[in-house]
Parts: structure tokens; sequence; C-alpha cells
């Protein structure tokens, strides 16, 4: 026990801090798991735990874009839907090969985190020569045009191998026991469940120990180097775009991951579920968990999403409420004079407490 | 051919005339306005309460929608916006963000998700040029475009106000030394781009008679695009690229394909931006060590 705190305290901070965010996950999943198996979970919300661990993982992910390179990125949902729809064919494709569940989801996970990471860097090469509102508007505009893309795409599979087009299924010419399996703006149907509650968990840690390991590489401290002063960083030779665009491809490669982990855990899926108000969403995880902090977007994505879920006894002014919190914590967490009597009120309670100690 | 162009600059229009607001607000506060979409709706949906529950004649309707929407610009700017002054510019996005949810599930409480008929407002017969025919709408967005143009180039180069305005946005603290107000100023411009987008409501709503609460967020992002495409806080920029941008809209619908129309339009602004990083008409910005 002794030489577990010895050591603990003889490791640096960073990896205290990764630790710990680790040890947060592991809490939170043997909480939920037994929870779950209790049954003393509702049923919507046990629903909701895959869904969590991907928003968790897609908004660490964009952590690493807005957060740590400092750039904003309004088109994360795009890379989900390309990791989510790359997922789905992948699955069904193997589906006669590999029976196994698991394998398949692993699969499906690598050919999605491939696909999207392909997509980032076809966008990112254009796009990181852009600088501030610039590139989050062509951030946004790609996120759109992935998926215009993908509501019209018509992917069938039949003893030939894979079909793709643009126009309907029909055009595919397809063998007659040939699957559908995405069928434009009705997306893909009849997905196989193999997602699984471990899975998402796994997905979150190894995240975490890719995002942390990079941070605490000389690739991430060139990344950052980037975001603090660019021209200090291009002064000291550091290529600026190379960096900017490790930062991107990893992001959107991580964001595919969870787009087919998201895929399968549904038995439908449309292509307007990522969209810009899905993008959003994960910047806000990213923004309310205090960017560029790794526990924070943990945290912030868990919470936001469960909220207008635990909000339901609102019924319709759940939404409403969520905006109305939004608003409030942005105003209190960034206005001065907030701050000021944030500060004034627990100097207060610590002089209080250091009266009563006496 | 002659039509398409037609309903392209009419369409164009009523971007060019949303996107006059955001590039405003952004010439001067240096912020992203996303709730600036929902102001439209917000517009379109009190001019349809006061010509059908009310039976208002349509200019006093209008008229209606622009209080409204002048007032809402003017509150948002206040409760928001004002506080965050000093603040990065990530944290307003997310308060404009959180104002953009905001008005749009207030919409869906009191006017519900299903969609209303919007009345026709405009009752000015259509015209034949040759084989295309113009609708009334398209007349009289593509009007109120030019007349809203020719006023704001005369408002902000002639009057005292509008003087005020451009020089807030080329250098805040300059400005304040030499005795402008600058909170006014930002105040008064939300309030003109507010009530623009009244007017963008009603012309929207003219032409795509369905309104629901979440009516105003395409457009609002594609008059965004619109007006980063002419270079954002540039008043001419906007008006280049919202045209620009409709015509686009109607031609890949026309001739390439329906579904993808705003996968072209947003390829054509991705590339636009990739050969001139600052938009059409934006200035480059020089950074100093």
């Amino acid at each position: 026990m002794k030489n577990v705190l010895k050591k603990w305290t003889s490791l640096s901070k960073n990896s205290r801090d990764g630790f710990i965010n680790y040890g947060i996950v592991i809490v939170f999943f043997v909480i939920f798991q037994s929870l779950l198996s209790t049954k003393s979970l509702s049923n919507s919300l046990s629903g909701q735990l895959v869904p969590i661990c991907v928003y968790v993982v897609v908004a660490l992910a964009l952590n690493l874009v807005v957060g740590i390179s400092g750039e904003l990125s309004l088109g994360q949902a795009g890379f989900m839907g390309v990791g989510a729809f790359t997922g789905v064919i992948v699955s069904t494709c193997l589906q006669s090969s590999i029976s196994n569940g698991p394998i398949r989801l692993i699969f499906a996970i690598i050919f999605g985190a491939m696909i999207a990471g392909i997509a980032g860097l076809l966008i990112g090469i254009p796009v990181l020569r852009l600088r501030g509102d610039y590139l989050a508007i062509v951030t946004l505009a790609f996120g759109e045009i992935i998926k215009n893309i993908l509501n019209c795409l018509y992917v069938g599979v039949d003893s030939h191998g894979l079909h793709f087009g643009m126009v309907d299924i029909p055009s595919l010419g397809m063998e007659a026991d040939g699957i559908t399996i995405i069928n434009g703006p009705m997306g893909a149907v009849g997905i196989t469940k193999i997602s699984t509650f471990l899975a998402g968990i796994i997905l979150v840690i190894l995240t975490l120990v890719i995002i942390q390991n990079l941070i605490n590489s000389r690739t991430g401290r060139a990344i950052m180097a980037i975001r603090d002063n660019r021209i200090a960083a291009e002064a000291c030779g550091i290529n600026v775009t190379k960096y900017k665009l490790i930062a991107f491809v990893t992001s959107a490669a991580i964001a595919g991951a969870a787009g087919a982990l998201y895929g399968l855990n549904f038995s439908t899926i449309v292509p307007k579920k990522f969209d810009f108000n899905t993008s959003i969403l994960i910047l806000v995880f990213v923004v309310l968990g205090g960017i560029g902090n790794i526990r924070g977007t943990l945290i912030a994505a868990t919470v936001l999403y469960i909220l207008p879920e635990l909000l339901r006894e609102f019924a319709d002014y759940r939404m409403l409420i969520y905006a109305i919190v939004l608003i409030l914590v942005m105003l209190v967490t960034n206005n001065e004079k907030a701050k000021q009597l944030i500060n004034r009120v627990l100097v207060k309670l610590k002089l209080r407490k250091a009266k009563e100690g006496e | 051919m002659l039509t398409n162009l037609i309903n392209g600059i009419s369409l164009g229009s009523v971007y060019a005339i949303i996107a006059l607001g955001y590039t405003m607000v952004y010439g001067i506060a240096k912020m992203l306005n996303f709730a600036h979409g929902d102001v439209i709706m917000i517009g379109g949906y009190a001019a349809f309460c006061t010509a059908t529950y009310w039976n208002w004649p349509p200019a006093f309707a209008v008229l209606f929608a622009i209080v409204v929407c002048t007032a809402l610009g003017i509150i948002i700017e206040k409760l928001a916006y004002k506080p965050l002054r000093e603040a990065t510019s990530l944290a307003v996005l997310i308060t404009a963000i959180g104002v953009s949810y905001f008005l749009q599930n207030s919409a869906l409480l009191i006017w519900s998700s299903n969609p209303k008929s919007f009345p026709n407002m405009i009752s000015i017969p259509s015209i034949t040029v040759g084989s295309a025919q113009i609708s009334g709408t398209a007349i009289v967005t593509i009007l109120a475009n030019i007349v809203i143009m020719i006023a704001l180039t005369i408002f902000t180069s002639k009057t005292k106000v509008g003087k005020a305005m451009r020089a807030v946005s080329e250098d805040k603290g300059a400005a304040q030394l030499m005795g402008i107000n600058v909170n006014q100023t930002i105040s008064l411009t939300f309030a003109i781009g507010s009530g623009l987008a009244a007017i963008a409501g009603v012309l929207l709503c003219s032409a795509y008679p369905t309104l629901m609460p979440t009516t105003g967020a395409m457009p609002g992002i594609k008059a965004f695009t619109a007006a980063v495409f002419g270079g954002i806080g540039s008043i001419p920029g906007a008006m280049i690229g919202g045209v620009l941008l409709g015509i686009i809209e109607i031609f890949g619908k026309a001739y390439i394909s329906t579904q993808l129309s705003d996968a072209i339009v947003f390829a054509v602004l991705i590339i636009v931006l990739i050969v001139k990083p600052t938009g059409l008409l934006g200035k480059p910005v020089r950074e100093k060590v």
C-alpha cells in the first residue's frame, strides 16, 4: 500500500490526472453495469448508455480540435455519420462470414475510423489553410455536404459484392437475393444491433489513452504551441499544417469509430441524425466542460446527455429549460461581474469556516 | 432559363437580407449570431398571427413583425450578449446557440410543431416576360432587396449614427475615445439586423408558405454562408454573396440534382474560400507580430 502511494506521488501531475480519468470511467461503468444487472435502471435510461459513451468519445475527439488545437470545428457530426454508415455496411457484409457479434463490431469500428479518418484528411488539407471563423464555416459546410451526400447514397450487397448508387435501389442492378443496406434518405434499415455498453466503455478508455498520450507527447506540445501562438511556433520550425492536420485527422477518425458504435446500436439510422444540430450539441459538451479540459468534457457530455432525460417530467418544457440552463451557465462563467460575485461568496465561506475552526 | 434566373435572384434576395443582419452584427460585435435564423422564424409567426387571427391588412402585419423582431433583437442583446462583451468568442457563440434553442422551443410551445400555412400577403399579379413568368412575390422580394441595400448604404455612409457604426466596427477603443457610445451603437445594430430579419421572414414565408419552429434554421445557415461568401463584415459583400448563393442553389436544383443542391452551394463556398480566404469582398487581415 505504501509502495503504491509512493509511486502515485512520484508520477507527474499529467499522468496522475490521466489515471483519475480512467478511474472515473471505470467507476461509472461498474455503477451502471450493476444497476443494469439488478434491473433498477429505467428503460429509457438503460437505452441511453451506449449513446452516452458515443457522445463522450465524439466530444473528447472534438476537444482535441477545439481545445488542444484551438480551431473551431462545426462539422464533427459529419465524421460521425461517415463512421456510422461505414460501420453498418461492414457489419452487414461480414454477417455471413463472421457470426460473432463483438468481432464484427471491432471490424466495423476499425473501418469506420479509417474511412472517417480519410474523409478528415481530404477535408483537412484545404480547410486548415483558413483561420478562425472562416475555418468554422467551412467545417460547417463540409458537415452539411457529408450529410447531403449520405442522404442520397444507396448501397446494397449481393454475391457480386457491394453496389453503390446515387439514384435509387433498383438502379443498383443487384441480384434478386441482394440486401439493401442504405436506402437514401431512409437511411440504413434492419441493422443487427451488436453494440454493447461494455464496448462503449472500452472505446471511451481507448480514446482517453490515445488523446492523453497524444497531448503529453512531443506532437501534442507542438499542437498546443501552434494554438498559443502560431507565428512563434512557426518561427521555432514547427510545421503548422502537419500538426494541425494530425489533430484534425485523429479527431475525425475517433469520431468515426464512435459513429460506427452508434450506428450499430439502433435498428435504423437516418442521415438526418448527423446534421448541424448534432455538431452543435457536441460543441456545447466541449465548451461547457471547459475547453481543452478532458475530465470536464467527460463529465459535461455525460451530464448534458442525460439532462433532457432527467427533465422528462417537465415534458414540453425540457428543451426550453435546457436552453435557459445553457445561457445562464455561459453568462455566469464568462461574465466578469458574476465571476467576482462568486469569488466573493467563496472567500466569505472560507472565512466563516476558518472562524468556526478557531 | 430566365425563370430560373429570376427565381434564383428572388431567393438570393431573401438570403441577402438575412445575411445583412449577420454581417452587420459580425462587423461590429465580432460575434456569430446563430440565433438570427430564429428571429426570422419569429418574424414569420408574428406576421402570420396578425394576418390570420386578427385579420390585419398585410402592410400592418409586416410592420408589426418588424416591431416585434426589433424589440426581440434588443432584448436578446441586452440580456444574453451584452454581459459577454469581454468574453471569448466561443462563449458568445454558445450563448447564441442557447438563445437559438430558446427561441425555437418557445415557438414550439406557443404554436406547436404543426406546420402553419402562411397567408398570401403579396397580392401583385405575376408578369410574363418573353417565355418566363415572374411571380408577384419575386418582384416584391427583389425590389425590397434593392431598397434595403440603397437605404443601408446611405445610412452607413451619410448619417451620424451610421458613421458611428462603421467607426465602432473598425476600432472599438478609438471610437469610444471619440465620444461614440459603443454599447448603444451595438444595440442599434442588433435592432436593425433583427428588423431586417422580420422583413426576410415575411418574404421567405411568402415564397415558401409553410411555417414551422425550424423554418429559420436552414435559411439562417445558408444566409450566414452567403455573408461569409461575400466577405463577412462587408454590406455589399452580403448582398452579392446572398444573390449568388440563391442563383447557384436554384440552378443546381434545376440542372444538376434536387437532393444535392445544398451540397453544391456549400462546395462552391469552400472553393471560393480556398481561393480567396476572406470571401469575395473581404479585406485581408494583416497579422502583426
